[in-house]
């Protein structure tokens, strides 16, 4: 089966010197390689500062890579337009870690959702308001909500809406970038089981950022850990999660181990 | 280091086009200093023709500004028509009046609003700064002139203070002491004026830019280490709305001389403006050109100043510059 | 180093250090809306003891901290209630008397150390402020201090950290920051609301284990509050868990949090997905979720808060709130179930 995305080789350098013709260079990304194939969800799991979100935002085509290629479903991404990318670019959607900061705090829910329909110029505008509630429907937020501005809204309900809007045009890859991290733990446990039915009724391809190990075990197929901008490990979940070999993914999931892990069972002290 | 520099080209770049623009202008503006001279019957033309031809005024433009641009660099700016003296001494005179001027009443602004504008802040809102809000605006309407000649009324009506000019006739038989008060009484009016018609802007920036910082978190972790009230709003809140203050500031040392134009004509006082104002009705070219860039040197100067500050007073900004 | 809870457990015995007794805060909306956001919290806190406050988005947990120190916002107002600390009513104390308190008895760790700091004052200055606010030090005593108190917290590089802008340091380095200032003074309690939200695992482990070694060496109380019940498992001494402003559940961590009795503390842990395949979340199955949404508590209605959503809840529960009821020695629960 073909890969979706491809990444190879990537690698993305920030001036860190005094001036921008300085020689010093912070390699955020170090020669990231990476297959996700289609209808399955890949976690990247890493601290600060290992490059996820670097990663993240390539993918996203929101930064250029310093050299290496990211191909989306057999198309090199740099070798596209502007004009190739724009039509291209509602395949790959993104979703932010702040509920809070990702939403236009003057719109109406409605409004934000019906936004790509705008940008895109698609559809005529009954139509967009259809296709809106319809949205709203899918990520189980009552149409009560549709007229509310997102400061009225609790953070769950917020990233629902992200997750609503990611979806208007259609996409083939979600990137979710620590989307989970800043909701509380009965919220999570809500979206995890929506991307989840999402994706079994949609077909979707999820790409998770995150430094939850337990979540990205939990919803993702394949694991790859990230350390100073390098890919040190990948495989399927299980593997990585039984007998991981290197000391990253090892310190990361000793950190989280000493968890409460479901109640009666104590699995470390 | 190489933060400054570039400023500080950048800023002798402007006053070069300034200065450049400025000739233009008043070069071409029609008429010049001899045109009502020519009108006058008993002065003949060749008088004329010679006296134009001795101010350079019958050369191409380009030649009276290189050769005036050669002058000025070396401090001379030119001659003056109407005083028959060079501008140069004849500026620095004026200037250093305004100066004295506007120093002060810069001063006393900054001194009352910084305070007055935290305490505003602090009590956001509520009664006291409701009151003072409405003080400031009303202030913020009346018309400096206005506020200028109500009081100058108020020094003809109660003879407390003089009615202008810098000092009075009999100065120089003074004592040292008695100098000093003649000087304040001349200087009390105008500086009140000019007070009265900065402070109320200055007032609300400060407590606009120190009342965003009130709400901020950090302020709020401060207080829970039990940082004293008063620490709070000044090595903390004013510190961190300091930014939009400074180049206020910055601002504020940029219009030192060109800012008092009004209050000095309306009041008499013996500075900069007045000095504009005649040149410019009587076409005195070289003055009018010598005042105008003595200003811009104060603005663009002033804000430079700011620049500075902001790069000293603020870290993030220093990592900015350096980063790039 | 000033072991002041070691001193205070001397002194008062086995008295507590902190008794919450019946606290009621509201938010009052311009619109007149009345949101009581706690109604009725009471519980003690011993010398040197960790307590967990476990709460989720609602729950009251940030008023609690705020209610504590007399930190509420403009519109929130103590309706009722006492907090005695040290033998002194908080509530009562007069402004200069809590200005002394905060920081100087009881140090406070924001949440979000990257807005938690002044953004252009040095990071060992912030720290010397509040020592100068609360103690008579001349110049050089303050830097050793100041230094000294940095050292605790930070291995290597103090002298580095102490002259560095909050811009400059990671996120974990912040939050050791707002620890250092917060125990700056030698309080015998620290209160550290979602202490380690934007940290990674590592990071977030090692502010655990640091509060940890402070409380060993200092004889510290502390009350850690949060979301995530992971964090408390092996710190927390005992748990308290905050629904709805009010407390659902409190007692020795071990039993509350691996044999939770209230309906919601036991369907909130049961939310977590499971490291392991073998445990109760299979991967990639459906989590168990909350059904429902927390109440808006503007609403003012009748009963147990968490009645709509709970999958035990009886006829009872519509009509009237539950008291605490001790399932064991030390472990209360709210809940008809146990009051009969």
């Amino acid at each position: 089966m073909q890969p979706l995305l491809k990444v190879e080789n990537l690698v993305k350098n920030y001036a860190a010197g005094r001036s921008a013709r300085s020689k010093d260079k912070l390699a955020a990304l170090d020669g990231v390689s990476l297959s996700v194939l289609p209808k399955t969800a890949t976690a990247l799991v890493g601290e600060s500062g290992s490059g996820k979100s670097t990663l993240a935002h390539c993918i996203a085509c929101l930064e250029h890579p310093t050299s290496g290629s990211i191909s989306f479903e057999g198309i090199d991404l740099a070798a596209l337009d502007e004009d190739q990318l724009r039509l291209l670019r509602p395949q790959i959607q993104l979703v932010f870690q702040d509920p809070a900061g990702s939403h236009n705090p003057r719109w109406t829910a409605l409004e934000i959702v019906s936004e790509p329909f705008f940008i895109q110029g698609r559809f005529t505008k009954p139509d967009r308001a259809v296709r809106a509630l319809q949205l709203l429907d899918r990520v189980a937020l009552s149409r009560k909500m549709a007229s509310r501005r997102p400061s009225e809204l609790s953070g769950g309900q917020k990233q629902r809406l992200a997750i609503a809007r990611s979806l208007a045009l259609e996409p083939k890859l979600i990137i979710l970038d620590e989307a989970l991290s800043a909701l509380d733990c009965s919220v999570q446990a809500q979206i995890s089981n929506l991307l989840l039915e999402l994706q079994s009724s949609l077909g979707l391809t999820y790409l998770f950022i995150t430094h939850d190990f337990r979540m990205a075990a939990h919803l993702a197929d394949q694991i790859a850990v990230m350390h100073r901008g390098r890919i040190v490990e990948s495989g399927p979940a299980e593997n990585i999660l039984r007998s991981p070999s290197h000391e990253t993914t090892q310190a990361l999931l000793g950190a989280t181990s000493r968890l409460v892990e479901s109640p009666g069972v104590l699995v470390h002290a | 280091m190489r933060y400054f520099l570039r400023r500080t080209l950048h800023a002798v770049f402007l006053l070069f086009g300034v200065s450049l623009l400025t000739f233009l202008f008043s070069a071409l503006t029609p008429g010049n200093y001899f045109d009502e001279m020519r009108l006058n019957p008993q002065i003949s033309q060749e008088t004329v023709a010679a006296l134009r031809a001795q101010y350079q005024l019958d050369r191409p433009l380009p030649v009276r500004y290189a050769h005036w641009l050669k002058a000025a660099v070396r401090g001379q700016l030119g001659f003056s028509f109407a005083y028959n003296s060079p501008v140069a001494p004849l500026l620095w005179v004026r200037a250093r009046n305004t100066l004295l001027l506007t120093i002060t009443a810069t001063f006393l602004s900054w001194l009352l609003a910084l305070p007055l504008g935290v305490w505003s802040a602090s009590k956001f809102g509520r009664a006291p700064d409701r009151v003072l809000s409405s003080a400031t605006a009303a202030l913020l309407v009346i018309p400096d002139l206005a506020l200028a000649l109500g009081l100058l009324i108020l020094a003809v009506r109660t003879g407390w203070f003089p009615t202008g000019g810098l000092v009075s006739l009999s100065f120089d038989e003074l004592s040292a002491f008695q100098k000093i008060r003649d000087l304040a009484l001349h200087m009390a009016l105008p500086v009140t004026a000019l007070v009265l018609a900065t402070l109320p802007m200055l007032i609300r920036h400060v407590r606009a830019s120190v009342a965003e910082v009130l709400d901020a978190p950090f302020l709020r972790a401060a207080q829970g280490h039990g940082i004293p009230h008063r620490k709070l709003l000044y090595s903390y809140a004013l510190r961190a709305a300091a930014n939009p203050l400074i180049s206020l500031f910055g601002f504020s040392v940029g219009t030192l001389l060109s800012g008092s134009l009004l209050v000095e004509v309306v009041m008499s006082w013996p500075g900069l403006g007045p000095l504009l104002l005649e040149s410019i009705l009587a076409r005195d070219l070289y003055v009018v050109i010598g005042s105008v860039l003595f200003s811009m040197i104060f603005l663009v100067g002033g804000n430079l100043f700011a620049d500075l500050l902001l790069y000293w007073a603020d870290p993030r900004i220093r990592a900015a510059a350096s980063a790039k | 180093m000033n072991s002041g809870g070691e001193y205070l457990a001397l002194v008062l015995g086995m008295t507590s250090l902190l008794e919450v007794k019946n606290l009621r805060v509201s938010y009052f909306a311009r619109t007149g809306e009345v949101c009581p956001a706690l109604s009725g919290v009471d519980f003690d806190l011993g010398c040197q003891e960790i307590l967990g406050v476990l709460g989720e988005s609602g729950s009251g947990k940030s008023t609690l901290a705020a209610a504590l120190l007399g930190l509420l916002p403009f519109n929130g107002k103590i309706q009722q209630g006492s907090v005695l600390f040290e033998g002194r009513n908080l509530l009562r104390a007069s402004p200069q008397g809590l200005q002394k308190i905060r920081g100087g008895r009881i140090g406070l760790v924001s949440q979000d150390p990257s807005s938690s700091l002044h953004p252009t004052l040095q990071v060992g200055q912030q720290v010397s402020d509040v020592l100068a606010a609360h103690e008579a030090l001349d110049r050089r005593t303050l830097r050793e201090k100041t230094s000294h108190i940095l050292a605790s917290v930070f291995p290597e590089d103090v002298e580095r950290i102490s002259r560095s802008y909050p811009h400059e340091l990671s996120g974990g380095q912040r939050q050791r920051v707002l620890i250092a200032q917060a125990i700056a003074c030698g309080p015998s309690l620290v209160v550290a609301d979602e202490p380690t939200a934007s940290l990674d695992p590592t990071t977030q482990q090692e502010t655990l284990q640091l509060f940890r070694t402070l409380r060993q060496e200092l004889g510290l109380a502390m009350i850690l509050i949060t979301h995530n019940p992971a964090l408390l498992a092996g710190l927390a001494d005992r748990v308290l868990i905050l629904y709805a402003g009010r407390i659902a559940e409190i007692g020795p961590a071990a039993q509350v949090l691996y044999s939770p009795q209230h309906p919601y503390t036991a369907a909130l842990l049961r939310c977590l997905p499971s490291h392991f395949a073998e445990a109760q979340n299979p991967r990639k199955a459906r989590l168990h979720v909350i059904p429902g949404e927390p109440p808006d508590l503007s609403l003012g209605e009748n009963g147990c808060p968490f009645e709509p959503r709970c999958a035990e809840r009886m006829e009872v529960c519509k009509r009237d709130e539950p008291s605490a009821a001790a399932v064991s020695e030390l472990h209360e629960v709210s809940c008809f179930k146990f009051t009969g």
